[in-house]
């Protein structure tokens, strides 16, 4: 397991170093359009000659690659070009920020759609399942921002029951959070709520259930003991990706309730050509994503005792 | 059988009546159904797929799925009707009073829990036993079925066990809460053949030493003589013969049971001696029954009048043995009606496929630190090690072996699937052992061909069976005349015997049957000069095997095609193959004629390969010789004799410490072996026939 282990964390280096490598390329093979970037688009060759070469520019391609990745593994992620700030000075808060929103989500995402996927899929074609699996349709094919709004004009604008914006400029508000997680959590409980039901469903017909059920087993034990391990496994790898998602799905639900998110900041930085916001956030939603593959893996392993035991 | 009737009966069905309930409508699977079964008797439930009796078990089990419903009968267990019985009570019955052993057991198992935690369930739920009593008595039981080293399997997954081993773990999982009626569906199905008769032994024994009553359900017939006292027929949903294993072996009553007997070939005699003779048509699907007899359309005793009125019924014809047919007075019982005449056998002609010294080995590569420190990372699994044989023009010769001896990995060094490691094959004076497929002549493939075993999975779902055909005929005739490929394809479709208009079907509107003629017509399709069958039947049901088999010997035969038929069924290689290779662990053990193989004197392996097949025939005695061990592991096989650790005749360490030499007559029988011929040639046959029947 221990080898498991740093083999898959070896293999997320180098993924991550890969991805490095074509985000470099991608962004500063012209350094024409750096300097432009940084500098604007007002001013003369000259002061962009200068800039480029006072920041070691004209180096060979590798040199340079070498000492942005170095910048990047010491925490140097160079300066806003929009704020003239350090861009960690504003990159983690927004992370920290779009991690509540994230935790918040998956806090009730989690439990919700595990438990109406098993309760639709331990009785296939049931009144539950038919009930659990219309309502998951309809909560996903609704896009975020429609029932955004939705929520608003009811919570908001109708009952008065809930702020309409999560600013959070008054502080830490967590009745400012109720609304993004809802929405979030419309949208994509709907979907994972469809697999944990396929793959219980699968999971009731095999062979191996009878068995239990023929063994004379009282049915929630044949639920909780036989069936529920079995059909974790496919879920579980989806909701890894959901975290994934989560890290750039939020822009829209970030953008609509006014959010200072991950989400906003990519945004943003993407609109203003905020050249180095823009690789680290790349290179943090890479991490993200690698990472919760790699943990998705290992999830696997431990589940699934025939992976486990070759 | 005297006090059959005063015996109070364990489980008696009467009137029993299942449907499906589908879009269709309802399907109905099981009708009119009777059957009783004393305390510790064992009753054989016998039939071809789709015959309902499987669900005759599941139907005792309450176990139907959401579509299947009990329409009609009772099911008295204990003189409890299980058909109104309550969600609790049922459970408290279930796999403590009547409990179940499954057809497949690596899926019958749950693959994410060890072995202990499944078994001790039953003791748990059933008797309210302790963490430790629950532990301890499913221990022993695990002893019980014999399997060795019980506490490392009690944590152990499924996975990690063979199949031999998982079938005897739902085994002590079924016989741990002491059951009174055991349901065996199937349970050695997919197991091979000296592993199911270690496992049909257990059951026998087991049975006798908790006076258990056990449903026996098989396709297999020769299984259920060696397992059963009573034998039912069950034939499109309903049972049409039932009996004593004598009465309905010896004299069997029922049409479709006198063809059932007349489609397997047993391994005692040959296709000179005994032709198979197929029942004609098919199953018809449950909608489709006909009115009255369901085999009317099958039969040849099929008198207008009688056989199509509704609702026949069992006939009582003494000594408890029971008939569900109009004319059996007619029939006369021992009226073997061959039509096809025997066939001479063919003299053979040049050599065509010449195997020199075949090896075959696969690398793996071994990264844990232990072999990195022992320099051993890369161990070779030896799947073919110095094959040596020959096969002649219009010769079948057949290749036999467990899975796992290396019998398909030949078949795929042969066909340029795989290339050899060393030595050679020649084919038509070419070495092709180096030849991958790709690299072949068009001609060197079009003459080379097989018939593979699952013929569900080798046709492609979109494609009309005439486009599939069509396009072998393209690819090896390079003809590209629409209407001579066409009429190609209807000479083709002649030759299996399908109805011409088939052409235009798609695989999934054909039964395995059809599938596996449509797939002997691909291989044909180039006029291959030899053909390699991979288990041609082994996924058919008898009648339709006995049907393909026949089909494919007569093509062969026409066609003067040389035949390399792999396979495990020895019954079926006694009768088609002039030939007999033996292989075990990437070895050839045993090769000679087929009449030389299956009689002394045999190499030890081929003795128990033999012993271990179930033979459908009371006339015949069998000596029983039960393999101990599993088949060691390729990556490390034994240093001399590769049979030594699990052969009844070992001699002693020399069978251990050096490969044994080649035995051979001037024949061209050779037995690889340390034991002198002339001493296996005085060990008794396996298979002796008596000839009077003196008792009835």
């Amino acid at each position: 397991m221990a080898i498991l282990i740093l083999k898959r964390i070896g293999t997320m280096a180098l993924m991550m170093l890969v991805v490095s490598l074509i985000v470099f390329l991608l962004l500063e093979i012209d350094k024409e359009s750096v300097a432009v970037k940084v500098l604007g688009v007002f001013t003369t060759e000259e002061q962009r000659r200068l800039w480029l070469e006072a920041n070691g520019y004209f180096e060979p391609l590798y040199l340079r690659y070498f000492s942005w990745l170095a910048g990047f593994v010491t925490g140097d992620l160079g300066e806003s070009t929009v704020f003239r700030v350090p861009v960690s000075e504003i990159l983690w808060p927004r992370l920290a920020n779009t991690a509540i929103l994230g935790v918040l989500a998956m806090l009730v995402l989690i439990p919700l759609s595990l438990l109406l996927g098993v309760f639709a899929g331990m009785r296939e074609g049931s009144l539950q399942d038919r009930a659990i699996s219309v309502v998951s349709i309809i909560t996903t094919s609704v896009p975020e921002f429609a029932s955004g709004i939705f929520l608003v004009a009811v919570f908001v604008v109708g009952l008065h029951l809930l702020p309409g914006t999560s600013t959070m400029i008054e502080g830490f508000d967590l009745t400012q959070l109720v609304l993004p997680v809802a929405v979030l959590v419309i949208y994509d409980f709907g979907y994972v709520t469809r697999m944990t039901r396929a793959s219980m469903a699968e999971v009731m017909m095999t062979p191996y259930i009878r068995t239990a059920v023929l063994k004379g087993l009282p049915f929630r034990r044949v639920i909780v003991r036989h069936a529920l391990r079995n059909a974790l496994i496919a879920p579980f790898t989806v909701i890894m990706l959901q975290i994934n998602w989560l890290l750039s799905g939020v822009i829209v639900v970030e953008l609509l309730f006014a959010y200072k998110g991950f989400g906003t900041l990519l945004l943003e930085a993407a609109l203003n050509g905020d050249i180095f916001v823009i690789e680290a956030c790349t290179m943090v939603a890479v991490f993200v994503a690698v990472a919760t593959q790699t943990i998705a893996d290992l999830g696997y392993t431990l589940l699934n005792p025939r992976i486990r035991f070759t | 059988m005297e006090n059959h009737m005063t015996r109070q009966p364990l489980l008696e069905i009467e009137n029993l009546a299942v449907s499906y309930f589908t879009r269709a409508g309802e399907i109905p699977a099981v009708a009119d159904f009777n059957l009783r079964l004393d305390a510790g008797e064992a009753v054989g439930l016998v039939g071809e797929s789709g015959c309902g009796k499987t669900t005759v078990a599941m139907a005792i089990m309450r176990y139907l799925g959401g579509n299947g419903r009990i329409v009609d009968g009772s099911i008295r267990f204990q003189d409890r009707d299980l058909t109104t019985m309550g969600k609790e009570e049922l459970r408290q019955l279930r796999g403590s009073a009547i409990a179940m052993v499954y057809q497949e057991p690596m899926a019958a198992l749950n693959p994410s829990m060890t072995i202990g935690a499944q078994l001790m369930e039953v003791p748990r739920f059933h008797d309210g036993a302790t963490h430790a009593e629950a532990y301890e008595r499913s221990r022993e039981l695990l002893a019980d079925v014999k399997l060795a080293d019980s506490a490392r399997l009690m944590a152990a997954y499924p996975h990690q066990l063979s199949g031999g081993q998982q079938q005897r773990v739902v085994i002590a999982m079924a016989l741990l809460s002491n059951p009174k009626l055991l349901l065996l569906d199937e349970p050695t199905t997919a197991l091979d053949v000296t592993v199911e008769a270690g496992i049909v032994e257990l059951i026998r024994e087991l049975a006798q030493k908790y006076g258990t009553g056990m449903l026996y359900i098989s396709h297999n017939l020769g299984l259920i003589r060696d397992t059963c006292d009573r034998v039912c027929i069950m034939y499109s949903g309903r049972a049409v013969e039932m009996g004593s294993v004598r009465q309905l072996f010896e004299q069997p009553r029922h049409p479709y049971t006198q063809g059932l007997f007349h489609c397997i070939a047993l391994p005692s005699t040959d296709k000179l001696a005994r032709p198979l003779k197929p029942i004609r048509g098919q199953l018809p699907l449950p909608h489709q029954r006909p009115p009255g007899c369901s085999f009317a359309p099958r039969c040849d005793h099929f008198a207008a009048g009688t056989c199509d009125t509704p609702g026949l019924k069992m006939h009582e014809i003494g000594g408890g043995h029971e008939v569900r047919c109009e004319r059996w007075r007619d029939i006369d019982k021992d009226a073997v009606t061959v039509t096809a005449p025997a066939e001479a056998a063919q003299a053979v002609g040049e050599e065509v496929i010449s195997v020199n010294d075949l090896s075959k080995y696969y690398a793996v590569r071994d990264r844990s630190v232990a072999a990195m420190i022992t320099r051993r990372r890369v161990r070779y699994v030896k799947a073919n090690e110095s094959l040596t044989f020959t096969a002649r023009e219009g010769e079948t010769v057949a290749i036999v072996g467990e899975s796992g001896c290396g019998k398909s990995t030949f078949a795929k060094v042969l066909m340029g699937l795989e290339t050899a490691t060393d030595g050679a094959i020649e084919f038509q004076g070419k070495d092709i052992a180096n030849t991958d497929v790709q690299q072949r002549s068009r001609k060197q493939v079009s003459a080379l061909q097989m018939v593979f075993q699952n013929p569900f999975d080798t046709l492609n779902p979109s494609q009309s069976v005439g486009s599939q055909i069509g396009r072998v005929i393209r690819k090896f005739d390079s003809s590209t005349d629409r209407s001579k490929v066409r009429s190609r394809v209807v000479e083709l479709l002649d030759l299996v015997k399908l109805p011409r208009d088939f052409m235009h079907r798609r695989p999934r509107q054909l039964s395995g049957g059809q599938k596996q003629r449509v797939g002997i017509a691909r291989a044909f399709a180039g006029n291959p000069s030899a053909v390699v069958a991979d288990e041609p039947v082994s996924a058919l049901d008898v009648s339709v095997a006995a049907a393909v088999t026949a089909l494919l010997l007569d093509i062969q035969r026409r066609n003067r095609t040389t035949l390399l038929f792999i396979s495990h069924d020895l019954g079926v290689v006694r009768y088609l193959a002039d030939r007999v290779v033996v292989m075990y662990l990437g070895r050839v053990m045993e090769q000679g004629t087929t009449e030389e193989v299956f009689s002394p004197p045999y190499h030890p392996y081929t003795e128990a390969l033999l012993s271990a097949v179930p033979v459908a025939d009371t006339r015949v005695r069998k000596k029983r010789i039960i393999l101990e061990g599993t088949l060691p592991s390729p990556l490390n096989p034994p240093k001399g004799c590769p049979f030594a650790s699990r052969c009844q005749r070992k001699i002693g360490d020399i069978c251990d410490t050096t490969p044994p030499p080649v035995l051979a007559s001037p024949s061209g029988h050779a037995i690889a072996c340390h034991i002198a011929l002339a001493e296996l040639a005085e060990v008794e046959p396996v298979f002796t026939v008596e000839q009077a029947d003196a008792a009835e």
